[in-house]
């Protein structure tokens, strides 16, 4: 990794298999990070049908859910996060600006 | 994942539903087999009824006892509180982890966590669910509450497919499965999970009348069989969940005509000699203070000395009372405790409402398994619910107890001193043989008359008798017909006095009169004597004089033939005299 220059996001995208929705989280995610993140993150990519036993440690219901596991708090987005406001709120990178 | 959201048609196309067994006591019977497998039920009702209980120890149960184990997902709870709470159960929940015959899941959602942009699904709650249920090959599921995805997740259109979705995805897994849900407005759940499960619907209740609370189950709906559709009382203890289907439908219970002595054997002469007939039912009524009690206390005394196990259950009195009370009537009841044949169960009727009263005697018969029972009094289980409450409470525990051959006597107060129509609960009709104490008062005071008003197969006695309670136990007396009437109490005893005395009286005249006559007989025959005497004298008098007469006579005849005889010899003489003068002259 590159050295520390700001805070680090370390993202999980939790999916279940190849579908739509998945491709459009993990199409939108990408697009975020680089806009807002450059050099700043980490995205791993865990689907849950190869790997079941992974969705009760971050008690993952839905699917997609993007985990935000550092920095803190741990904020969970679900969804296709097609809405890019809510995004950047739910991953602090953005302070909501009219709460 | 498979998104495949197409209904399939019924994983079972058996003739029959396939029913499992769920283990909780009386719900089985209820559901007559059980839940349906492969299917999912819903167990709902309102906060603090009882669902989650009921769900865990469905799959603990499954776990144990039939060798299905299963899967809890716990929406509320975390595994740990799960736990510690059915702990007090009997319930390790722990061991059974690590023995993996259950698994819990925890699925912890908080709406500050959680941001929702656009589309998704709960494939991640499915995985988990199905890795779940993988691990362990389980057969059973538990969803408590499932309802709170509702208050997580905000798309309630996303939520109520998926949810459709889950039911689905956990039939075709082939697991039977107890979702809770809790009881909402107008509708069964808050959310309307009734409307994606359609098999089999179970309400709990925890209702509260006169400050009394009652559990109660309910099978809503249980599609494809037949169900009891009754509402069942149900009792949650130590050992978990206790359903009673207590209404039997059949009046087909096994009947005896053997028969049991009362213990008062002056009471076994007025029914045919030999007392009550085993497994029958009898009912002591009376006004307050005739009895009943000793009655019922002497009726366990015998079956004790009969070893015949016999179980008290008291609602007025508590047990140390009782046998100090029955001492005093020369009764030792606390001999029989000590030997384990005699178990006294009191309480208040007001500790909880009837129909656990009634899940709770059952409990005990079942561990005690008495020959007889005892119920002093029903009456104070009338403050507890409705007349008719109460005598269907009745009807099931004599149903019950009947099945076992449980030979029950109940005691009952009368209120008012109407004994003749009914009793005041209106079991009269329910039982078998029924015994009325009755106060008598008359003379200025009270004494206790006895009368048998029915026995179901017995030529009994239509008397009247009176009821002693003595310092050796109890006794029944002839009543005292007497030309004033029937008597009891100190005036049978004054009349038998009275009656004692004029004999008495009667039969020391009749000596009196005896001895006169006596007097009278031998004054007579004294008298008879002296005229006997008199008459001797008499004729001894007359006698004599004819004697002498014939004396006189004979006196005078020889006299007279003398005088004859000197006339003649004179005259003969002179001749003899002369002749011989002639001779001597010669």
């Amino acid at each position: 990794m590159k050295k520390v220059r700001k805070k680090k996001y370390e993202l999980r995208l939790y999916i279940a298999g190849n579908t739509s929705k998945s491709v459009a989280a993990l199409k939108n995610l990408k697009r975020y990070c680089e806009e807002h993140l450059k050099d700043q993150y980490s995205i791993e990519i865990i689907d849950l049908l190869l790997n079941p036993q992974l969705a009760e440690g971050d008690q993952i219901l839905a699917v997609p859910t993007l985990v935000k596991k550092v920095p803190a708090p741990v904020r969970k987005i679900i969804g296709d996060l097609s809405n890019e406001e809510k995004v950047l709120v739910g991953l602090d990178i953005r302070p909501a600006t009219v709460k | 994942m498979s998104k495949s959201t197409k209904k399939t048609p019924s994983t079972k196309v058996n003739k029959y539903l396939r029913k499992s067994l769920s283990g909780i006591a009386g719900l089985d019977e209820i559901t007559l087999g059980g839940l349906p497998t492969a299917r999912p039920t819903l167990v709902c009702g309102g906060p603090g009824c009882g669902k989650t209980l009921m769900a865990i120890e469905f799959i603990v149960r499954g776990a144990l006892e039939y060798d299905e184990p299963g899967v809890i997902m716990a929406f509320e709870e975390k595994a740990e509180e799960l736990a510690a709470n059915v702990t007090s159960l009997g319930f390790n929940l722990d061991k059974l982890q690590k023995d993996k015959k259950v698994r819990i899941d925890y699925v912890h959602i908080d709406k500050s966590e959680i941001e929702e942009t656009g589309e998704y699904d709960l494939d991640g709650l499915f995985i988990r669910l199905g890795h779940a249920i993988d691990s362990i090959g389980a057969k059973r599921v538990a969803l408590d509450t499932i309802e709170n995805l509702f208050a997580g997740l905000s798309n309630e259109g996303i939520l109520r497919s998926e949810i459709r979705r889950l039911f689905q995805y956990l039939k075709d897994k082939g697991v039977t499965t107890i979702i809770t849900g809790e009881k909402g407005e107008n509708t069964l759940t808050r959310q309307g999970l009734e409307e994606y499960v359609s098999d089999c619907v179970i309400l709990l209740e925890h209702r509260i009348s006169n400050q009394i609370s009652t559990r109660l189950l309910r099978v809503v709906k249980y599609r494809g069989t037949v169900h009891g559709t009754n509402e069942y009382p149900f009792l949650i203890d130590k050992d978990g969940i206790t359903v009673l289907p207590i209404t039997s439908l059949e009046l087909n219970s096994v009947v005896s005509s053997e028969k049991i002595p009362s213990g008062i054997p002056t009471l076994d002469a007025m029914l045919e000699g030999d007392g009550f007939f085993r497994g029958s039912s009898v009912l002591v009524s009376g006004t307050a203070g005739t009895g009943k009690t000793s009655i019922a206390a002497t009726f366990a005394d015998a079956s004790c000395k009969r070893k015949d196990r016999c179980l008290f259950l008291a609602f007025e009195e508590s047990p140390e009372q009782i046998i100090r009370n029955m001492g005093s009537i020369g009764m030792n009841l606390r001999e029989h405790v000590d030997n384990g044949l005699l178990k006294f169960h009191a309480s208040r009727p007001t500790i909880h409402g009837l129909e656990m009263h009634l899940v709770e005697i059952h409990k005990i018969i079942e561990r005690f398994k008495p020959r007889i029972v005892i119920l002093d009094p029903i009456t104070n289980l009338i403050t507890i619910g409705s007349m008719s409450e109460v005598k269907s409470m009745l009807i099931r525990l004599i149903d019950f107890l009947q099945r076992k051959q449980i030979t029950v006597l109940f005691t009952a107060l009368n209120l008012n001193n109407n004994t003749s129509a009914q009793t005041d609960e209106g079991v009269s009709s329910l039982v078998d043989a029924w015994i009325s104490v009755r106060d008598i008062e008359s003379n200025g005071e009270r004494n206790k008359g006895l009368y048998i008003m029915k026995s179901r197969g017995m030529r009994h006695s239509n008397q009247i008798r009176e009821f002693l309670i003595t310092d050796t136990g109890l006794e029944l007396v002839d009543v005292y017909p007497s030309t004033e009437g029937v008597l009891i109490g100190s005036a049978r005893e004054a009349h038998q006095l009275a009656e004692a005395t004029g004999a008495e009286l009667r039969s020391f005249a009749q000596s009196r009169r005896e001895r006169e006559v006596h007097r009278k007989k031998s004054v007579l025959e004294a008298k008879i004597a002296t005229l006997q005497d008199e008459f001797e004298s008499l004729q001894e008098e007359l006698s004599r004089t004819q004697d002498e007469e014939d004396m006189k006579k004979q006196i005078m005849e020889k006299n007279r033939t003398e005088m004859i005889n000197k006339r003649h010899l004179d005259g003969k003489s002179q001749k003899r005299v002369s002749s011989k003068q002639h001779r001597s002259k010669k």
